[in-house]
């Protein structure tokens, strides 16, 4: 059991070393750090202090660790496109996104784990079929048509909600959040409903399947033949079962889940992670592009990590099988 | 090329996605056809300012000339979107075979051989599933960018996003074709083949390709779907082809700028048009999946 969970915690980090060294090679091979970050009057002192604090005068092997060490400690290198620091953009940015994804996953868990448990526990109700042609649309429409439909009905037309921006925002120990304000909580309404649309279908149709597949087997029969109450069978038996390979589906559509903020935000013109790394791919920013994509992976591979480790907690099976 | 006719007896069997293979038809002919007759909307001397704007027909101040309206620029929304609807299916398609001959290739390669070549390509696979088709096609076109430079040509540009979006999608046409010939691997046949002295290449080509097309097939068309979503959400976020080449998403992204302002029709058609093509592809490819794997039948 611990063995494995090494063994999977260094596999990660080896996975992760490769994704650096990609990154690592796109800062190193593209662009011309010198001629983008200099102004065309520098001196050749201010031009030898960038090359080293780049090391450029390194081999690559030696750049490479020098890179990976400066990642260890918070130095993310300088962005071509604004000259600051990398780190800082994105922290800058992040409280948003965080904010944006938590609220997301909020609604799935809210509406896609009770509609799924409805719709495989009585599939051939008439609110579950409904549930399930609507979810069609969450797998098919592309994301950012999701979010024009939800601007021009609930924007335009009823003008209920904001369409752009985060609303106000309050700093707290120096990050910006937008969920204490009246307009904040009203902004992030329909880009949240539109990043979890995907995720809500996904959901409800794991869930529907695994439960109907879990209602045939042998111990819910048993239960129900031991007179155990519906709802005691359902949520206290079959759920367990369902879950697990639920949580571990949507782990791996984590990518998919990123790819789509960069989208929403850009719909939404929301400030975060997503619209910064899509203005650093329209002005071929390297370095900027290069750290979201070791960002990127790190969360997925550590998510998907997590997931994987816990399953014992999920499924007591595996705890036995395991020790 | 059984896979092929088993796909379209398949297809007419069935009333759902006949309809489907209908209205994948009836946009090809849309695409295809209308291009021979209209002159290209996107082209600065074919525009009239003054037309911009014009609702469509049935609405107070439409112009028969319009019958779907025209957009800011004075483009008939029609034409337009016929031109856009082209590049969405020459990109669509183009990336899926670049998909398809690349991850075929190494799929080939990394079941037929094994051993570490396997391994090797296995994990390059495992990596880069980390990363979607969307967000890998950023990547590649932001390191374009970086390459040739802000100013590319419309050509240039509509080349990249198709490999962009090829590299992005081998993985799955890998895996995929990899544990199909794992299983054709061990057959008789094979191993009959290699007794009469015929080449490897020979083998894996002749033989055995054949024999997993069928999933190759269902992969092909679902794929299909996402290449075409994964374009126009690059031409949405006004990455990839230029905004002066027609593209669908372009013409969602010009139009949304006016839903504040009432113009619905700018970005509704091409949205429509967007939705039913990805709809009709996704309903075929979850049909062929089911008929070629019974297993599969009633999953999500």
């Amino acid at each position: 059991m611990i063995l494995h969970a090494v063994e999977r915690v260094l596999q990660t980090i080896l996975v992760l070393l490769v994704i650096s060294f990609v990154a690592f090679m796109l800062i190193a091979t593209l662009g011309d750090p010198l001629g983008v970050l200099l102004p065309p009057d520098a001196t050749m002192a201010e031009r030898n202090a960038l090359i080293a604090r780049l090391s450029l005068d390194q081999p690559l092997m030696q750049r490479f660790l020098s890179f990976l060490g400066g990642i260890v400690q918070g130095d993310f290198g300088l962005s071509y496109r604004t000259q600051e620091e990398v780190g800082g953009m994105i922290l800058e940015r992040l409280p948003a996104t965080a904010e944006l994804a938590i609220a997301s996953l909020v609604i799935t868990i809210l509406i896609a784990i009770p509609a799924g448990i409805l719709c495989g526990v009585r599939p051939k109700a008439l609110v579950s079929r409904v549930i399930m042609f609507v979810s069609i649309a969450g797998i098919t429409l592309p994301n950012f048509v999701v979010g024009i439909l939800l601007i021009a009905v609930f924007s335009v037309q009823l003008g209920w909600l904001p369409s752009f921006g985060r609303g106000q925002t309050v700093s707290i120990g120096g990050l910006e959040t937008g969920l204490l304000t009246w307009s904040g909580w009203r902004a992030i309404i329909l880009p949240a409903i539109t990043l979890a649309a995907f995720q809500m279908t996904f959901v409800i149709r794991m869930l529907r399947t695994q439960l109907m597949e879990v209602g045939q087997s042998e111990h819910i029969r048993f239960a129900r033949a031991r007179g155990l109450s519906e709802a005691r069978i359902w949520f206290v038996y079959a759920i367990r079962n369902a879950l697990l390979p639920t949580v571990t589906m949507l782990g791996l559509q984590l990518g998919n889940i990123i790819a789509f903020s960069v989208v929403t935000e850009s719909v939404f013109a929301w400030p975060g992670l997503g619209s910064l790394f899509l203005q650093s791919v329209q002005a071929a920013d390297i370095p900027v592009i290069a750290i979201y994509l070791i960002f990127v992976g790190a969360v997925y591979m550590l998510i998907n990590l997590a997931v994987e480790l816990s399953y014992p907690l999920i499924d007591p099976r595996l705890k036995r099988r395991g020790a | 090329m059984t896979a092929v006719r088993g796909a379209l007896h398949a297809v007419r069997s069935a009333p759902g996605p006949s309809m489907a293979a209908a209205v994948i038809v009836g946009l090809f002919l849309y695409a295809l056809v209308v291009p021979l007759f209209a002159a290209d909307p996107f082209r600065l001397s074919g525009m009239s300012i003054m037309d911009s704007f014009t609702p469509p027909v049935w609405m107070e101040g439409g112009n028969p000339r319009f019958p779907l309206g025209a957009d800011d620029q004075g483009r008939n929304l029609l034409t337009a979107m016929a031109y856009g609807l082209r590049t969405s299916i020459i990109v669509g398609v183009s990336s899926v075979l670049i998909g398809l001959v690349l991850g075929g290739a190494l799929g080939l390669l990394s079941g037929f051989v094994g051993g570490r070549t396997d391994a090797v390509i296995m994990r390059i696979a495992d990596v880069q599933l980390a990363y979607p088709a969307l967000l890998l096609a950023m990547v590649i076109d932001g390191i374009a960018t970086a390459v040739y430079g802000r100013e590319r040509s419309a050509g240039l540009a509509i080349t990249i996003v198709i490999f962009a979006i090829g590299i992005a999608l081998w993985v799955q046409f890998a895996r995929t074709i990899r544990s199909s010939v794992m299983v054709e691997r061990d057959h008789d046949y094979v191993a009959a083949a290699l007794v009469t002295g015929r080449s490897k290449i020979a083998i894996v080509l002749q033989h055995i390709l054949p024999n997993v097309m069928a999933p190759v097939l269902v992969i092909a068309t679902i794929n299909l779907g996402i290449a075409i979503i994964t374009e126009a959400t690059l031409s949405f976020l006004g990455i990839g082809i230029p905004l002066t080449h027609p593209s669908l998403g372009a013409l969602i992204r010009n139009g949304n700028a006016y839903l504040q302002s009432g113009e619905w029709w700018i970005s509704a058609w091409p949205c429509l048009v967007l939705v039913l093509l990805v709809i009709a592809v996704n309903v075929l490819g979850d049909h062929l999946r089911d008929h070629f794997n019974p297993k599969l039948r009633g999953r999500s």
